[in-house]
């Protein structure tokens, strides 16, 4: 370029100032420039010496229009340099939704370091744990591109290997939700962290003046190590102040009942793996108890006959044996070989006379009266016990007193199962203590006017403290009321601060699961509002403001592990998803309770009248998922309602009270007066009425206000899980509930195939062979090519225990929407994935089948052949693929699915709840981004998750090599607690999904049709005793159908 | 000999050939035809009744209008239609109107062809009432698509996608027949009437009439060419017309007999389909011929020869219907197979039993009254009962549609059918569509053909 090319240069121009700095100049030549002026023709403007000297610096400088940057990321070379860069924006971009926030300071995510495992467009996992109840389950999170999108278990965490339950599956969701509280609220205002700062700061000297006096920190059960050590200090430099905690879904007895047992807070932890004969005694140990998802798998894993008949050593497969005493139906019953349903105050009664019998050290006074229907049952316990010794496990529910905790503890002390089926280890949590009792202490001190702070650091208490207590009202009494929670709920309501809580992607923590394994929370992503944790709360406290949860967490952990080895022993914790040797360790305590003799609290049910029942609800939990959709339009797994809780009834108890299904009755108790619709389930005992807590809120958010009846209003202090003498009136009114699924009979269709196991055992082939291998008949169409790949799945229905988890997994996974309550009410709910339940036998307490429904993929579709534009078709390896784009809605295809599996998208779902991109941006992180979201008007299904298929074919391909076995794993594989699903390739013989299909308890459902479908199921088997008169044979003559149907659905509006 | 002497002998031979009762009055010359029929669209005034009329289905329309604005705006899911019932109101109407429109082409080509000459009369507005119905049929597949601004990939055209409709799919064939079917009876329909219109241009006063008949009337001149190439093209037409009444309802009723739902894989579908069809169509042909001819006087052209010959083949039908009903029992118990047996119980006795008896009262027990020969002759007993089973055979499309599909194989996919106000007001729209056309027509067209009933009244003379 010649220097002509620039004759406007005459303006100012800072850079080249910069580059004419003396000293960057050094090769200017004097002379020469005076004889470049001398001979120039004309005006030459110069501007500097570098111009006029032509510097070759200046030369390059004039060719550049962005100097010094133009042009670098152009070379071909360059391209990752550019990409690096541009992907920095994004991240930076993204970290800018969150306003005018600092940049974080710790590093939130390990590619930030090691840029080049990161290829956009891959997920990446990042382990890490959510805790429920306090306990924590470590999980594997997908993030894409920095943003967390589906959740799945750790493999190597003992509460979860690999498996989640439904609740980890849908808190994702939770992350997203719109409806989450997003600033700092100072009395119903918009404020901030700093104002909140300095109100606090005003009050902290005074309250360190009086030693804390005044001071209260009411949480929920802490098990995390590093808050428990923060709180302990705290308590330390303040001795005067009060540290209380309540979780609604308590474990008081459980606490109480080890107290009484050996004299010190024991936690059990049960092997299920080791028991032949298993005793649940309202215990709903398969979904709700910490360590629910584990024990699952250890149940099952002792009762799948899938791989044989026989183990190695020729001996019969030693299956064990359910017993389930339930209160309120639920899936230990529906799993278990017998079920007994019984009144929750008649369970103490039915323990002291089993402590009796199986001579237990403990006297126990008299053994009560046992009603004729349960005296069988109690014979039939004793000797099956009696003869398992060592290798049996008796297991109470939360709900129970804690003098039958101390019993069953005594029982399974006589049965010699401890340090078999029954260990022992110190408790797990950081202070065990009553929690009824301490939110007791804590609404006296209140109403003494003696809390001038209070900070309820997670929790609602407002909503959930039992209504005896009058929480409400007493803590309007207090001067200064600071709540941190997710959303601006009933508590935030209430109170002065509302500080917004991190959620657990969101946050750095530490938690510990059932078995003490402790597991470090690493956040996904930066929080997406201004949400805090716990820990900076607590060291706001303390009085240090500025450190992050991060500092906090690896400060604790680096003190307890020591410098040496901390920088790796981190890293590998925070890569594991668990810290290395934190599990509990097993000890045996002593034993301390000699007798018992007190009088059972449990008269005849007659005289007590009414119970009630409170239970956790299977899919909203205690009410904090109540705005999560996914939750609440979960059926629930034996009721199938969505939506809403009901009083549960028994059909009896219904014709007895003269209500039917909708009436919305009146329920009553020491003048707290709540309004349930009824709700008849066959199962549920006689005069008992469940009722789930988790309902009713007020302030939780678009989804999940104003539904179904408060719980907690009618929960008395004590005992808190069940209520005799509760008044029923009904009201004339009527409430319409959602259900999924209207018709409970099998109408003799054979479509679960059971068996019981000494019927298998004798004869392994009983299943009709029709069904076992359907017959391929003649045909003149050319038949599908044969391709490498045949995808297939089996269904095993003796493991399904029917926790829900694999059908929000599903919803997670392919972007399913909800639908809302009317929408339900109509049959429109979208879940690709449902669970069928069907019940068996007796009325008053009938069997109960679960059995996964999602599409077969039939070789011989019947929507294939029946759409006119072709939008439904088969892959030559077998899937039966739907084409969004090509669908125009004519539902044709649905009529002709057998199955009833296709989904249409009626409406536009997410309009219907304000939750479109346009409405609700932050939704649109939540999507998978390998799965199309579908419009309105087209019909869907499920693809056995063709996207996981199509990567793993990719990678595979890549490789040069087959796709081998246990690559793929669908979504509701994979978070299975059971393992109750296989999916593979039928074409690899040596694949798990071959040889299933090889057992003889392998059949396809509505096998008749030849519809050929790919998914199979394995026959349920079940283990009853021969002593109660082992009842479940395939022969039992079904329900008369209709007649279940027809109570049932009597009163349908 | 006068004309009165000539018309009184030829009404006697009409008489005697054809039964008691004429299929035209005697006394009409070809001048009186003409000129009663004409008047009707050019000279009388239009009677009140008509704008009353006019307007109740014109707000119909209106309401349908409405509704179809909100169904697009919304979706399809303000219809009660829900999963497993995939298929409810919109696809029971479309047969239902569909099955209407089998009339007018049954009595324009098939009776034609069989030189039965009492057609004569009513052939006309047949052939309007099929193409009214097969447009209010037409329009419900469309609307409930879910995406029905795709409608179009139904239809074989070429693409930029390289994609055709699906061939093997029923819904692919039903969209040929409907089509199809429309076509032809429009150009049927069309062609009947150029003589018609060649006569009411020639007696319209005023200019635009005269314009717009005159243009209709595509020339026509009256000539003996004319009339020689319209006879065959006619007859030709007529021709192909025929087999379209057997194969559009056989397609529809294959719409459900192609797929594996109990209650629909039937292999009676088809000719029961279209037995159903001609029943209802006449009856729907019986309902406007019998206010037609008692507002404009048209006693003499539609007698109650024409009424008892219609309830005759009524009778003929619903009889075929009735057997196919019980034909339907008997195979589901005859098959063994127990969803079939299901299904059938289901209708007799499950939630939606008082349909099933509803149409069995209807269709089969009401058709037995028109063996009564005193029934067939009483106008307004004829009245009732063809109303009746027009009632009938929408119940009878509601039965195999919505009760087939809410309970098929898996017990726990079983749902009951509400439909909602949409459902309601695109039914009573669609009736309200098909009024204002049929209105529309009345006022405009001749609604009985001229030029054969002069070539009637000029074959009986012959006779004579």
């Amino acid at each position: 370029m010649n220097n002509k090319a620039h004759p406007m240069t005459n303006v100012a121009d800072p850079y080249s100032e910069a580059l004419a700095g003396p000293d960057e100049s050094p090769a200017l030549v004097w002379e020469s420039l005076r004889a470049r002026l001398a001979s120039a023709d004309g005006q030459l403007f110069w501007r500097s010496f570098d111009e006029l000297a032509e510097t070759p610096e200046f030369l390059d400088y004039v060719s550049r229009e962005f100097p010094r940057q133009s042009g670098e990321g152009m070379a071909p070379e360059d391209r990752r340099e550019f990409l690096k860069l541009m992907a920095a924006s994004l991240g930076l971009a993204g970290v800018g939704l969150s306003g005018c926030m600092r940049q974080p300071t710790e590093k939130i995510v390990p590619y930030v370091r090691q840029p080049e495992d990161f290829v956009p467009g891959n997920p990446l996992y990042f382990a890490t744990c959510m805790t429920l109840g306090g306990y924590a389950m470590g999980l594997l999170v997908e993030s894409h591109l920095g943003r967390p999108t589906k959740v799945e278990g750790n493999p190597q965490h003992p509460a979860s290997l690999g498996a989640t339950d439904a609740f980890a599956q849908a808190s994702i969701l939770s992350l997203y939700d719109p409806d989450r509280s997003q600033t700092v609220m100072r009395g119903g205002q918009i404020s901030t962290w700093g104002e909140f700062l300095t109100a606090l700061a005003a009050e902290l000297p005074d309250l360190r003046k009086r030693h804390g006096k005044g001071l209260a920190i009411l949480t929920e059960t802490v098990t995390s190590p590093t808050l428990a050590d923060q709180l302990h200090s705290l308590l330390a430099e303040l001795p005067e102040a009060k540290w209380h905690q309540y979780e609604p879904v308590g474990r008081d007895n459980v606490r109480d009942g080890a107290k009484l047992a050996f004299g010190e807070h024991v936690d059990t932890i049960y092997h299920f793996d080791q028991a032949d004969v298993v005793v649940a005694l309202d215990a709903e140990f398969l979904t709700a108890m910490p360590g629910s998802v584990r024990y699952a798998r250890d149940f099952i894993d002792r009762r799948k006959l899938a791989r044989g008949e026989q183990q190695a050593d020729g001996a019969p497969h030693a299956m064990s044996r359910l017993y389930a005493l339930e209160s309120t139906p639920g899936l230990a019953g529906a799993v278990a070989d017998h079920r007994l349903p019984i009144r929750a105050d008649e369970i103490e009664g039915f323990v002291r006379a089993l402590a009796a019998q199986l001579s237990v050290e403990v006297e126990v006074g008299q053994a009560e009266a046992i009603s004729d229907a349960n005296a069988p049952w109690l014979a039939a316990l004793a000797s099956d016990l009696t003869a398992h010794k060592e290798a049996s496990a008796v297991i109470v529910g939360d709900g129970q007193p804690a003098i039958v905790h101390a019993l069953v503890h005594a029982i399974n002390r006589a049965l010699g199962n401890v340090g078999k089926t029954v260990e022992y280890v110190p408790s797990i949590e950081a202070e065990p203590i009553n929690q009824i009792a301490s939110l007791k202490e804590l609404v006296e001190s209140m109403r003494q006017g003696e809390v001038e702070l209070l900070l309820v650091l997670g929790g609602n208490p407002i909503y959930n403290a039992p209504g005896a207590l009058e929480f409400g009202k007493h803590y309007e009494t207090v001067k200064l009321r600071v709540h941190l929670a997710d959303d601006f709920d009933e508590t935030s309501f209430a109170s002065h601060w509302h500080i917004p809580a991190a959620h657990y992607l969101e946050s750095w923590g530490d938690a510990r699961a059932f078995d003490g394994t402790t597991t470090i929370q690493q956040p996904l992503i930066a929080p997406l509002y201004q949400g805090r944790t716990i820990y900076e709360m607590v060291a706001v406290l303390q009085g240090h403001p500025e450190l992050a949860a991060y500092d906090i967490v690896r400060g604790y952990w680096k003190r307890i592990l020591g410098d040496g080895e901390f920088e790796s022993r981190w890293r590998k914790a925070l890569h594991d998803g668990l810290m290395a040797d934190t599990r509990a360790e097993s000890y045996k305590p002593e034993w301390s309770l000699q007798s018992e003799t007190s009088a059972a609290t449990s008269p005849n049910a007659g005289e007590l009248g009414l119970e009630v029942t409170f239970c956790p609800d299977p899919t909203i939990w205690d009410g904090r998922f109540a705005n999560n959709g996914w939750l609440q339009e979960l059926p629930k797994p034996l009721t199938k309602l969505t939506w809403d809780n009901a009083a549960l009834v028994s059909p009896r108890t219904a014709e007895r009270l003269g209500v039917s299904n909708y009436d919305l009755v009146e329920l009553s108790r020491d003048g707290q007066t709540i309004r349930a619709p009824i709700w008849i389930v066959p199962g549920q005992p006689h005069d008992s009425i469940s009722l789930a807590l988790g309902y009713g809120r007020t302030r939780s958010g678009r989804i999940g206000n104003g539904r179904g009846a408060n719980a907690y209003i009618l929960r008395s202090a004590e005992p808190a899980w069940f209520l005799s003498g509760v008044e029923l009136k009904r009201t004339g009114e009527r409430r319409s509930l959602a259900v999924t699924q209207n018709h409970h009979s099998m109408e003799g269709r054979g479509l679960v195939q059971l068996a019981t196991l000494d019927q298998f055992q004798q004869n392994p082939e009983f299943i009709d062979p029709e069904l076992r291998h359907p017959e391929i008949l003649p045909t003149l169409l050319p038949q599908f090519e044969e391709s490498e790949n045949a995808w297939g799945m089996v269904i095993d229905q003796t493991a399904c225990i029917g926790c829900n988890a694999c059908v929000v997994a599903c919803q997670a996974e392919n972007n399913i929407p909800i639908v809302g309550k009317e929408q339900v009410g109509k049959g429109r709910e979208m879940h690709w994935l449902r669970i069928d339940r069907y019940y068996k036998g007796d009325l008053d307490s009938p069997d109960a089948y679960f059995q996964p429904v999602a599409c077969m993929h039939c070789e011989k579709a019947p929507c294939e052949l029946v759409c006119p534009v072709g939008a439904t078709v088969h892959s030559h390896e077998g899937l039966n693929q739907m084409v969004y784009n090509r669908c125009v809605g004519t539902r044709y295809c649905s009529n002709n699915c057998p199955y009833k599996v296709r989904r249409f998208n009626f409406l536009n779902y997410d309009a219907e709840f304000g939750y479109t991109g346009e409405q609700a941006p932050v939704l649109k992180l939540l999507r998978n981004p390998d799965v199309t979201v579908r419009s309105r008007g087209v019909m869907e299904k499920c693809t056995y998750c063709v996207q996981r298929i199509n990567a793993a074919k990719i990678t595979a391909q890549k490789e040069d090599r087959p796709v081998g076995d246990g690559e793929i794993v669908t979504a509701c594989q994979a978070v299975c607690p059971t393992k109750a699903i296989v999916f593979g390739n039928l074409r690899d013989r040596n694949s798990q999904v071959a040889r299933f299909k090889e057992s003889p308890l392998n059949y396809s459902l509505l096998a008749d049709l030849n519809t050929l479908p790919r998914t199979t199921y394995l026959a349920r088997i079940r283990n009853p005793n021969a002593a109660l008169g082992a009842p479940a044979t395939i022969d039992t003559p079904p329900i008369e159908p209709t007649i279940l149907d027809r109570v049932l659905e009597r009163g349908a509006p | 000999m006068s004309d009165v002497q000539r018309q009184s002998g030829a009404a006697a031979g009409l008489s005697r050939r054809l039964d008691d009762a004429p299929i035209l009055e005697p006394g009409h010359t070809y001048a009186s035809v003409t000129d009663q029929i004409g008047a009707i669209v050019l000279t009388h005034r239009t009677p009140a009744g008509w704008f009353i009329g006019f307007g109740i289905a014109f707000c119909l329309l209106m309401a349908f209008l409405y509704a179809t604005a909100y169904l697009f705006a919304k979706g399809i899911g303000i219809w009660g239609t829900t999963i497993p019932i995939g298929w409810a109101f919109p696809i029971v109407n479309f047969v239902w109107w569909v099955g209407i429109a089998h009339a007018g082409t049954l009595i324009s080509a098939i009776l034609l062809l069989l030189r039965q000459d009492w057609r004569t009369s009513i052939n006309r507005f047949a052939e309007a009432m099929t193409l009214f119905a097969v447009a209010c049929a037409g329009l419900f597949p469309l609307l409930h698509l879910g995406r029905p601004w795709v409608f179009h990939w139904l239809l074989p055209y070429p693409n930029t996608m390289d994609l055709w409709p699906q061939f093997r799919s029923p819904l692919v064939w039903d969209v040929f027949a409907v089509l199809t079917y429309f076509t032809v009876s429009l150009l049927f329909w069309y062609t009947g009437l150029i003589p018609d219109m060649a006569t009411l241009r020639d007696r319209a006063s005023n200019r635009f009439a005269q314009t717009i008949y005159g243009m209709l009337a595509m020339g026509w001149r009256g000539s003996a060419a004319h009339w020689h190439r319209y006879e065959i093209a006619y007859l030709l037409m007529a021709g192909l017309a025929t087999p379209l009444v057997v194969s559009v309802h056989s397609i529809v009723g294959m719409d459900f007999a192609a797929s594996i739902v109990p209650g629909w894989h039937t292999t009676i579908f088809p000719p029961y389909f279209v037995a159903g069809a001609i029943f209802s169509g006449f009856a729907m042909v019986v309902t406007l011929a019998i206010p037609l001819r008692a507002v404009y006087g048209l006693h003499d052209f539609v007698t109650i020869r024409h009424l008892d010959n219609m309830a005759k083949i009524m009778l003929a039908t619903g009889s075929i219907v009735a057997y196919g009903y019980l034909a339907e029992v008997f195979f589901s118990y005859y098959s063994g197979n127990q969803y079939e047996r299901f299904v059938t119980l289901n209708r007799a006795l499950g939630p939606y039993a008082w349909s099933y008896w509803a149409l069995i009262a209807c269709n089969i027990v009401t058709a037995q009254l028109l063996w009564f020969r005193a029934v067939r002759r009483n106008v307004f007993v004829l009245f009732v009962i063809s109303l009746v089973i027009n009632v009938g055979m929408w119940l009878e499309r509601f039965v195999i549609v919505v009760i087939s599909l809410h309970r098929d194989y898996l017990p726990s996919a079983w749902r009951m059918y509400y439909p909602t106000i949409w459902d309601f007001v695109h039914f009573f729209g669609s009736l309200g569509l098909f009024f204002v056309l049929l209105f529309l027509f009345i006022r405009l067209l001749p609604m009985i053909s001229i030029f054969e009933l002069r070539a009637l009244v000029h074959e009986t003379e012959g006779k004579d």
